[in-house]
């Protein structure tokens, strides 16, 4: 421990800094649907979540050995490398999320260190073809394979169920959907704790091992999952409700039928194909569920407006954390004072974006409404009579499962 | 370049078939109870079967989701 430098502490905190960003960006893969179809109120939803996140991390032992799957070289890595890739992944995570549109945080760090060993060591350290095996064909896969799985499970429960019309049944079965569909969300917030957060560990643990504090092929400290699991479960916490309302009502209005086929698909995915040995993106497979449940539905739509932004988004993150990463590691490679200026870009970046996003906030009180309706006025500097409304609206939805026929998670107007 | 297809299609086939079935297995549980909720044409009510078979379809549920987070644990 005494042997860690001023770099090395820099690198881990930053580390830390992009598992939480991980964190919030995803707590919408796991309660996006569990949110706006009323299964659990949003702060509920948001606690649930950073828990098993929280619990996730500590559960497995089976360290990624790697922390690229083999994308780069990563021996002989420099230790300012990885900051700068993580400097890219991050602000990259930040202004996916400003904008609201969910994105893998995986391949924002894969981009980051892409560009970021490039920029240090040539184009000879990425192996090409595992770039199309690791990122770009899983990017096409995953939303495919979960969307069909939701779409042919949404038909398949609205046609089980379609005799019943009585009132007081359609309320019993829309709070067992509710029901079932967090058990779904739990699940997928356990695997991310348990991928994601162990990412951020093999991160640190690489740069303790580039750094010569640890020994070459260590097991993460204990401080070091320790730390990795509570930054995730804080990010998960505090909730990304910009891309949660994207997920959960701006691609498409989800019943609570369509959210738990939805949310059961991509848990389904998601634990298939980590342990089938063909990993998919965790963001991408509920993305794909989500559009899938929402064509599953007779009358159900899709925004392909959204979807499209979306799926722009995801083909720019890897490009556009590798350019990020590549400047970063350009200015880093200038010495101590390059890692200076990369650290106050960084700070002062986030800080700029956090600034942008409070100017349009979306938290738990408005994280049902449709995007787009808040206007400037809304926005302004939290607005009581504004507040309330959209609370009231919040407990009508929440507690009026007595139609659940009717679209629940969208107050009418605003 | 070397890209796993067979991995690829089993991620397919068994995220489809596990998705639909068990997605179906909890609908008819769902129903299962709902038939136990008497109706205003004074249909529905106890149905001791039904209750059962409800009860049958959310423990393989329940098994379905313990094995998911063996797979997460293990």
């Amino acid at each position: 421990m005494e042997h860690i430098t001023l770099l090395l502490a820099i690198v881990v905190v930053t580390a830390l800094v992009f598992d939480f960003t991980n964190g919030f960006h995803d707590t919408a893969n796991a309660m996006a649907t569990t949110i706006s179809t009323g299964a659990l109120k949003p702060k509920t939803a948001v606690a649930m979540s950073a828990v098993l996140n929280l619990v996730g991390a500590f559960l497995s032992v089976e360290v990624a050995k790697t922390i690229s799957g083999g994308i780069i070289n990563e021996d002989g890595l420099r230790t300012e490398v990885i900051f700068a890739a993580l400097v890219g992944a991050i602000l990259w995570n930040l202004l996916t999320w400003l904008v609201g549109l969910p994105s893998s945080s995986s391949h924002a760090l894969f981009g980051g260190l892409i560009g970021a060993a490039v920029m240090s060591a040539g184009w000879s350290s990425i192996d090409g073809g595992t770039v199309v095996t690791k990122v770009l064909l899983p990017a096409i896969a995953a939303p495919l394979v979960a969307g069909v799985a939701a779409l042919l499970a949404t038909k398949l429960t609205y046609r089980l169920n379609r005799k019943v019309t009585d009132e007081a049944q359609l309320k019993s079965t829309a709070k067992g959907y509710r029901a079932g569909q967090i058990a779904s969300a739990g699940l997928v917030s356990l695997a991310h704790g348990t991928n994601d957060a162990q990412k951020t560990m093999g991160i640190i643990t690489l740069a303790l091992v580039t750094g010569g504090v640890l020994a070459p092929g260590s097991n993460p400290p204990v401080w070091v999952i320790a730390s990795a699991g509570i930054a995730i479960a804080l990010g998960t916490y505090l909730g990304g409700w910009r891309i949660i309302r994207t997920m959960g009502s701006g691609l498409t209005d989800l019943r609570p039928p369509q959210g738990f086929a939805a949310q059961t698909s991509a848990a389904t995915v998601i634990l298939a194909s980590s342990h089938l040995g063909f990993s998919l993106s965790t963001t991408q497979s509920c993305s794909g569920a989500v559009m899938g449940a929402g064509l599953g539905r007779k009358g159900g739509v899709v925004r392909w407006s959204t979807a499209t932004r979306m799926f722009v988004a995801w083909g720019l993150t890897l490009p556009a954390a590798g350019l990020i990463g590549a400047g970063a590691e350009f200015l880093t490679k200038q010495g101590p004072w390059g890692v200076a200026v990369v650290a106050v870009v960084l700070v002062a970046g986030s800080g700029a974006i956090w600034l942008l996003s409070r100017r349009k906030p979306v938290d738990h009180t408005n994280v049902n409404e449709p995007a787009g309706v808040v206007t400037t006025a809304i926005a302004s500097v939290s607005p009581p009579p504004v507040g309330t409304t959209v609370t009231t609206d919040l407990k009508t939805t929440i507690h009026a499962p007595a139609e659940p026929q009717t679209d629940p998670a969208r107050p009418a107007t605003v | 370049m070397n890209i796993d297809w067979a991995a690829l299609a089993s991620v397919f086939g068994v995220s489809l078939v596990s998705t639909v079935a068990l997605v179906g297995l909890f609908t008819l549980g769902i129903l299962g109870l709902a038939k136990q909720v008497p109706t205003a044409q004074g249909g529905g009510g106890p149905h001791a079967a039904a209750r059962v078979g409800a009860y049958a379809c959310f423990a393989l549920c329940a098994a379905a989701v313990a094995y998911g987070i063996y797979l997460i644990v293990v």
